[in-house]
């Protein structure tokens, strides 16, 4: 069983429509895992049936339980998030500052600062339309994407692909290079850098790769709406060759990716002609780059 | 007026790549043609308002995370630093105690509640932030190193140093990261208004329905901008009419904008019918504005 991760740095520059697209071709040998956790989008395209749903408990989150409370205020003085103040002669805690530290209630000579499970968000297993499961998860508003449930997205995926013997999991990784994406990151066997000729994605692009590098795992890169910018597609390609990463494809600017996404479909569906093939190379240089670096370690 | 407030207005949205830097670097651009601005990237993972401007850097100084340093000279191995830690940051082990500083919140717990104050905090260097001056238009970033993965502190941290280094310039912009996590709410929360930018599509409308969810928890005015106009359905503008929402604007769908963008040029001087969707956003972004001021 391997792990397919796919990044890119940059929101926006097609990184769902083209994994979502993959588990279309990939079918029953892949089971996905939406890790973009904080603005989860694949299952718009993938009729997921929520078939198991269960509640994320990561951290916690203090509590003032005013009957004991004598308004010292020492629980304000040793806390670091401004999460607590004074209203109307009470104190109170905002649970969307409070880190969960817990220093407020180990100081308060009342032990009347209790601390609750924090629910961070919600686990779903899909049975999907290719036939094939899918991991995805939905984070609650404002809570800390602390990579915690990432892992736990992760881990679900693992176990489903190891009990019904499956050859790929397939990971739509998030925005960024922080938390989530060192999370979704951690284990895999190949990246997919999805990225496009501008000087944002071209930054972002050497930005994520850095991260990459940290954890020193083979990657390609897909340039996606390559015929925007040819100079900055030139200077992309360069970047790739001087870092060893595989430039996988270059796919054009195409509005029936859209078109397909407002049908909930991948493009793979929507239509049958030459980004269809496109994609179809793809995920199979993907397959084979993924193996074959397998075998190398 | 003697002591004027900065207004702040934070451009935020939950799907990434929807227009947030093309609208945040095009938006101060056409205000500071005409007087002073800031500009503030606290998109510290990836901050690309900077590639739209070719400033000169007046300051620059590091970004630090606090986290506890062991003394073991003093250390008397009573093994509270390690349990008061919520965030499993502090091992004992034998006779070490070992600090994981990316584990580490800075709750400063550890170090206070020591006996023997053998946990000194100490800033480590997680990042940049620099200052950049291009005629009326300041602007401002923070870039966390690669690897580490607190970006909330830098963003609090940005925040301070504009309110301290420019109180008295009336209009401020905040170019947010993408998500509905702790990162934006830390960016967004104290803007006086906040303007979500979205496509037209299926992922653009899904997303937005969670930022305006974020947007409400934190009590905060917003309006929308469409992006890309006239791709996808009319799902997002059949919504915001629904409940309410102002639609500020909406910026057509141009081969033209995204080879542009691409290049790191502004819009607006080149499509007069940006510019007149900029003034508007602006007209409107000033009578609320005002409005607070009444």
């Amino acid at each position: 069983m391997k792990e397919i991760v796919v990044i890119s740095g940059k929101g926006g520059t097609g990184k769902t429509s083209l994994t979502a697209s993959f588990g279309i071709m990939g079918a029953k040998d892949v089971v996905l895992a939406d890790c973009d956790v904080d603005a989860a989008d694949m299952h718009l395209l993938m009729q997921p049936d929520f078939e198991v749903a269960e509640d994320f408990y990561s951290g916690e989150v203090a509590y003032i339980n005013q009957s004991n409370c004598t308004s010292c205020g020492l629980c304000q003085d040793v806390c670091r998030f401004d999460a607590i103040s004074l209203h109307n002669e009470q104190y109170v805690i905002s649970p969307l500052d409070c880190e969960g530290c817990g220093y407020c209630a180990r100081v308060c000579p009342t032990e009347t600062i209790i601390n609750n499970d924090l629910l961070v968000g919600q686990l779903f297993v899909s049975n999907v339309k290719t036939g094939g499961q899918m991991v995805h998860a939905r984070l609650g508003i404002g809570a800390d994407n602390s990579g915690k449930l990432v892992a736990k997205v992760k881990d679900e995926a693992k176990v489903l692909a190891l009990k019904n013997k499956k050859d790929y999991i397939l990971v739509d990784g998030s925005p960024g290079v922080g938390c989530p994406v060192v999370s979704s990151l951690s284990g895999a066997s190949f990246v997919v850098l999805v990225t496009e000729p501008s000087v944002s994605g071209l930054h972002d692009l050497k930005r994520v790769y850095e991260l990459v590098k940290k954890f020193n795992i083979k990657a390609g890169c897909i340039i996606n709406k390559a015929d925007v910018n040819s100079d900055k597609q030139a200077e992309i390609k360069r970047f790739l060759m001087d870092e060893g990463i595989e430039h996988l494809i270059d796919l054009p600017y195409d509005e029936n990716f859209t078109k397909a996404m407002t049908l909930g479909q991948t493009i793979v569906e929507y239509e049958n002609q030459n980004l269809t093939s496109l994609l179809e190379q793809t995920w199979e240089k993907i397959k084979q780059l993924t193996n074959q670096n397998n075998r190398e370690k | 007026m003697t002591n004027q407030q900065t207004f702040k207005i934070a451009i935020a949205s939950g799907k990434g790549g929807t227009g947030k830097t093309t609208l945040s670097t095009n938006l101060a651009a056409l205000i500071a043609e005409r007087e002073e601005v800031v500009l503030v990237d606290l998109d510290v993972e990836e901050p690309n308002s900077g590639l739209f401007f070719n400033g000169t850097l007046v300051h620059e100084e590091d970004n630090h995370n606090m986290t506890p340093n062991w003394d073991e000279s003093l250390c008397t191995l009573c093994g509270l630093c390690q349990e008061v830690c919520n965030f499993n940051a502090i091992i004992q082990l034998g006779t070490s105690i070992l600090v994981y500083p990316k584990l580490c919140h800075s709750c400063y717990a550890c170090s206070e509640l020591c006996p023997v104050n053998a946990l000194p905090m100490e800033p480590t260097q997680i990042g940049k932030l620099r200052d950049y001056k291009l005629g009326k238009l300041h602007y401002v970033e923070s870039r966390l190193n690669i690897g580490e993965e607190q970006a909330v502190s830098s963003i609090a941290k940005t925040k301070k140093y504009v309110a301290e280094k420019y109180p008295n310039v009336s209009l401020a912009i905040f170019d947010s990261p993408p998500g509905t996590s702790c990162p934006v709410m830390e960016a967004t929360k104290d803007a006086d208004y906040v303007i979500l930018v979205t496509e037209p599509t299926p992922f653009g409308f899904h997303d937005l329905k969670l930022a305006i969810e974020t947007m409400h928890e934190l009590k905060k005015s917003f309006g929308v901008v469409i992006n890309r106009y006239g791709i996808g359905n009319d799902e997002v503008i059949n919504y915001c009419k629904a409940e309410g929402i102002d639609i500020l604007a909406k910026i057509p769908n141009s081969r033209q904008i995204a080879e542009l963008y691409s290049e790191g040029h502004l819009i607006y001087p080149s499509f007069p019918e940006v510019k007149t969707a900029l003034s508007n956003i602006l007209e409107h972004c000033l009578s609320i504005k005002e409005g607070e001021r009444i």
